[in-house]
């Protein structure tokens, strides 16, 4: 599981991160929601080690990765090989082909001859746009290369932002399909999205920020009898009107 | 010990985010320089794709064949050569640098996101733009000598001079590049930093120490000219190159000083280390601004 610690992440005058405390419950899919400039970008560079936390930790199965505690110099980056990244926007080097895509980062990860998993690439039907420059696909064919390259190397963590923007519906909904079956083996999932139908099919758990601090996380379950509201949508925009009043979700997680 | 107590309330859950089949952990992680190796190679591949690329050797190919056809002698060739080298190389090094990594931000993106640190995605990552651009220079300025014959040996050395103070301040600017561009989000604002750059180092600078000389002409101003001459990588490589030529006119105020200091060996030894220098300062900056880059 990821134990993130009293994260704290200042940009300039703007304290984006003021103590984030959250953990992340290992094989569910945890939502990370608010409203824009809460921090949820911020928290997710964090975790993938691409912003830098002032102060506080981010634990992964117990151990340190990030912040306080964790290793320094070559050991520092080890952790990474077991999250597999999907950002929102995919922008890749426009002469590169999807299969030196693949193989590039494949080396760069040290990727043994292991089993890829290439289901989504099968899905999505991409064997034929493999070797094409990827600046003569489609922006919704490189999201798909996008989400192919996140699940390729089997990782333990998925880290998935806006994953469905860009994909048409039938894409989204393999997409969806492919989160639920990880799921269900065993991966553990962080999800960014701004599509309440998303999450209502796919989170398990709510982690919900306010002005850079969590003001609620929870189950479902628990959102709901918090709430008082059974659809996922609704709940979150109960969370978003009561926001200002701090601290009671939170406890109530807790 | 977390993940411990965990497993007993949530039984359905894996206790461990690491407790699912996967082959990444297991695969010996690659050594820094084996990623530098890789995205080096990558951008080399990358950029031998690129017009830009292509049309900057196809300039100096062109601009050296065109001087030594029409220029009269190889000589006089490489003198003109050497007011090009000067004036191209830091600007095309700067706009072409800063450019191309505004570019290719989300792309570094998801390359820090994989198990790689920074100080050998840095060391791919310059190595991948400087390289490439320097062996453009050298190869459009070589190739038309090579076909049209290069007259004496000292020629050779010239040329050889020529192209080591290209592949130097390529090196340079394509650092000072890399430190803009992390340092600034914005790329037009970036852009333009680049520019000033370049006209304050390249054409202001000159002319600012003769207005400064000219000043203070009752003072002995010599020995503070040839400090600011050390502090600016293209007088410094103007120098060396012109120390080739015994032409102490064409060097600007700060090199006919510099050759009045110094005889031609130990002028040129304490230039290229002035170089070597400015070499080292830009990419050590520029490493330690990526290292601590939030993106």
């Amino acid at each position: 599981m990821i134990e993130i610690r009293s994260l704290t992440k200042r940009f300039g005058p703007v304290d984006v991160l003021r103590g984030v405390d959250l953990t992340i419950r290992p094989g569910r899919v945890t939502a990370v929601v608010g409203p824009n400039g809460a921090g949820k970008t911020t928290l997710i560079k964090a975790i993938l080690g691409l912003a830098r936390p002032d102060g506080g930790a981010i634990l992964l199965d117990g151990a340190p990765v990030v912040g306080d505690g964790a290793p320094r110099g070559d050991a520092a980056v080890a952790y990474r090989a077991r999250i597999g990244y999907m950002p929102q926007i995919a922008r890749f080097p426009e002469q590169l082909s999807a299969r030196a895509l693949f193989a590039f980062v494949a080396e760069l990860r040290g990727a043994g001859a292991g089993a890829r998993d290439d289901e989504l690439l099968e899905r999505f039907d991409l064997a034929a746009h493999l070797d094409k420059p990827l600046r003569a696909l489609s922006g919704g064919t490189r999201q798909k290369i996008n989400a192919v390259l996140a699940f390729r190397f089997r990782p333990a963590l998925l880290v998935l932002d806006e994953p469905t923007a860009g994909l048409d519906p039938l894409s989204s909904a393999i997409l969806k399909d492919k989160v639920s079956a990880e799921r269900a083996a065993g991966r553990t999932f962080i999800l960014t999205s701004h599509v309440m139908s998303e999450l209502e099919e796919l989170a398990d758990d709510v982690a919900f920020l306010v002005e850079g601090r969590v003001a609620f996380a929870g189950s479902r379950e628990q959102l709901q009898t918090l709430t008082g509201q059974a659809r996922l949508e609704r709940a979150i925009a109960h969370l978003m009107l009561r926001a200002p009043i701090r601290g009671a979700g939170a406890e109530a997680a807790a | 010990m977390t993940a411990l107590s965990l497993s007993t309330t949530s039984a359905a859950t894996s206790a461990a985010i690491s407790d699912v089949p996967s082959d990444s952990p297991s695969a010996a992680p690659p050594t820094p320089g084996t990623v530098a190796a890789q995205v080096l190679r990558h951008g080399v591949r990358n950029l031998a794709h690129s017009r830009w690329l292509l049309g900057y050797a196809l300039f100096f190919l062109l601009v050296t064949d065109a001087l030594l056809r029409f220029g009269g002698g190889g000589g006089r060739a490489l003198l003109s050569l050497v007011n090009v080298v000067l004036f191209v190389i830091p600007l095309v090094g700067l706009v072409f640098g800063t450019t191309y990594l505004h570019d290719t931000r989300e792309f570094t993106e998801l390359l820090l996101a994989q198990p790689v640190g920074r100080g050998a995605l840095f060391a791919g990552l310059y190595l991948g733009l400087a390289l490439p651009l320097a062996l453009a220079f050298v190869v459009g300025v070589g190739l038309p000598f090579a076909w049209h014959g290069v007259g004496a040996a000292g020629e050779l050395v010239t040329l050889g001079v020529l192209a080591g103070c290209g592949a130097a301040l390529t090196g340079i600017f394509v650092a000072l590049a890399f430190l803009i561009a992390v340092r600034s989000e914005d790329k037009v604002r970036g852009l333009g930093l680049a520019v000033g750059v370049w006209l304050a180092l390249a054409l202001l600078y000159d002319g600012l120490v003769l207005l400064g000389v000219a000043l203070f002409a009752d003072h002995p101003v010599e020995r503070p000219v040839l400090g600011l001459m050390l502090a600016n990588p293209i007088d410094l490589a103007r120098v060396l190159l012109l120390l080739r030529f015994d032409s102490g006119a064409l060097m600007g105020y700060t090199g006919a000083v510099f050759t009045r200091f110094f005889d031609g060996t130990l002028g040129a030894a304490l230039a290229a280390g002035a170089l070597a220098v400015w070499l080292a300062v830009p990419v050590a900056l520029g490493a330690r601004a990526f290292r601590t880059k939030d993106f």
